[in-house]
């Protein structure tokens, strides 16, 4: 423990640089740029021949990406001592939730234009969409509960729930892995990637 | 053979005809410019429209037989049909054969015809080509992933150039095979499918006059991504049953291996026939997206057999279509 007060010093000047206070800002407008950038590219007919895939797919890796992100910040804080890293976790959850919601939105409105019907008989009929949807459902507590008050209101409960991220960002890469046909490489490294993050956690679980 | 007689069901002729008149008047014209536009809107990274117009035409056949098949279709894109394309040859991405084709050598090409024939041995493309008939036939293409195109297909009638090979009374089944040459082909370095791919269709539907040879699209020779030098087009059935980049014929009297029915054997059928009524496991047939259509446009109905059931339905009667998928 010797190490820590040693670094005490530095620490503090690194934890003040990202925390000046338009960075936060500029963080939120880099993680809705895929976003904006889909959205202009949708409106100037630039998503190829298939544009409502296009559009799903891309939503859907964003979403896993921040998934994938939000899992390295517990683990990158400690291992590099980067502790100003928690002010970001909540929004790239958020985000993740976002990016989630908005593939979602995409499916029933320009792939399935609101039929209920086949929204449903979709939900049920096909297993990676069913895996898909759960996963979304999980999210939905863990979004509300994302407040600061709902952070006190919930003292020890609240980090209990929030384990709940590690079954969703699972089976949302088996909602990925149960799409593909034959070309399982780009899943494949994301599984890779989880696998380390998740790892680390069950480390450290074990080994405390 | 000085002359040809068309024929084409009622089905394959309609009505209304997206090329308006002064389009083909003015074809030659169109011709003749087309690979300056072409060439500019690709460096400018212009995004062409949906349609294809007169200027995605190329002039590769001057002397090209328009058939009564899919007059009137509209049709996609010359951009959009190549540039979306599934040839896992060359990459799994919708967009990777138009990058990793570019070198791919298509010159000189033979084709080895083996199995239930009396004339087996192997062809230099150019001599199956002198026999045959090149003309023009626009289908509709449908992919098992639930999107569809147009394509103005420019090639000749597979059966005529299966019986000049002889088929024997033992050839019940005719059997297809891509090219497998990893140093081209850079999707072939991973065994993301059972490598050389492989199809097949049953002699009969072979022999069906819908069946084509394809080397070309738009007037043009065929884009290395869409199959070049060389690929069946089966209109009513599902996109990779319509084998690409072909090296090897072969007769058989056994149902020939399929790679996608190795892959996936609940997913992918020998027969994989267009049908709305019988979904693919993970995914509905019911509708299609057009290339090239909107995002706010909503899909198309799929068609049994694509719209071809006139044509093919009698292959498979007394056959449960559910079955046999």
């Amino acid at each position: 423990m010797e190490v820590v007060v040693k670094n005490s010093l530095f620490m503090v000047i690194k934890d003040k640089i990202p925390g000046v206070v338009f960075f936060k800002p500029l963080v939120f407008i880099l993680c809705l740029t895929p976003f904006l950038l889909l959205i202009v590219n949708a409106l100037n007919n630039e998503l190829g021949p298939n544009p409502v895939e296009e559009m799903i797919r891309t939503l859907g890796d964003w979403a896993i990406y921040f998934i994938l992100i939000g899992l390295t910040i517990t683990p990158a804080r400690k291992v590099f001592k980067l502790n100003w890293l928690i002010r970001y976790r909540r929004m790239t959850g958020l985000f993740a939730f976002f990016y989630v919601c908005m593939h979602f939105l995409s499916y029933i409105w320009f792939d399935q234009f609101f039929s209920v019907e086949d929204i449903v008989k979709d939900i049920i009929k096909r297993p990676f969409i069913t895996i898909g949807f759960i996963s979304f459902l999980l999210l939905i507590p863990l979004a509300v509960t994302s407040t600061n008050g709902m952070m006190k209101r919930l003292k020890k409960n609240w980090g209990r729930l929030h384990q709940l991220v590690y079954p969703v960002s699972i089976l949302t890469l088996l909602h990925y892995f149960m799409m593909v046909k034959a070309d399982y490489l780009v899943p494949g490294v994301m599984l890779v990637i989880l696998s380390v993050l998740l790892g680390y956690r069950i480390f450290l679980k074990f080994k405390i | 053979m000085s002359f040809i007689i068309k024929t084409a069901s009622k089905q394959d002729i309609k009505s209304a005809d997206i090329t308006n008149e002064s389009d083909y008047l003015n074809r030659r014209e169109f011709i003749k410019q087309s690979g300056i536009l072409a060439g500019a809107a690709w460096a400018g990274g212009l995004s062409l429209p949906a349609l294809a117009k007169s200027s995605d035409y190329g002039s590769d056949y001057p002397d090209l037989i328009k058939t009564a098949y899919g007059k009137g279709e509209k049709l996609t894109s010359f951009q959009d049909a190549t540039t979306y394309n599934n040839f896992y040859e060359f990459g799994t991405g919708k967009k990777d054969p138009a990058q990793n084709a570019t070198n791919f050598k298509t010159d000189p090409w033979s084709i080895t015809v083996e199995g239930e024939a009396n004339k087996t041995g192997t062809f230099h493309l150019e001599d199956i080509l002198k026999h045959a008939q090149i003309e023009e036939r626009i289908y509709r293409f449908r992919c098992v992933e639930a999107w569809s195109m147009t394509v103005p297909w420019v090639g000749f009638s597979l059966a005529e150039m299966l019986k000049r090979f002889e088929p024997t009374s033992k050839a019940k089944y005719v059997e297809f095979e891509t090219l497998y040459d990893p140093q081209q082909m850079p999707g072939q370095v991973r065994r993301v499918l059972d490598w050389p791919y492989r199809d097949g269709l049953r002699m009969d539907e072979a022999m069906n006059p819908l069946c084509f040879m394809a080397t070309g699209i738009y007037g043009h020779h065929m884009p290395n991504q869409n199959g070049a030098p060389i690929r069946l087009v089966v209109p009513w059935k599902y996109g990779f049953k319509n084998i690409k980049s072909i090296v090897k014929i072969k007769f058989t009297e056994h149902e020939p291996v399929c790679t996608w029915n190795v892959t996936g054997p609940k997913e992918y059928g020998f027969y994989s026939n267009v049908n709305p009524n019988v979904d693919h496991p993970r995914w509905s047939q019911a509708t299609e997206r057009a290339l090239g259509s909107k995002f706010w446009e909503p899909k198309t109905k799929t068609q049994l057999f694509n719209g071809y059931g006139e044509q093919v339905a009698h292959l498979y009667k007394g056959m449960d279509l559910k079955k046999f998928f």
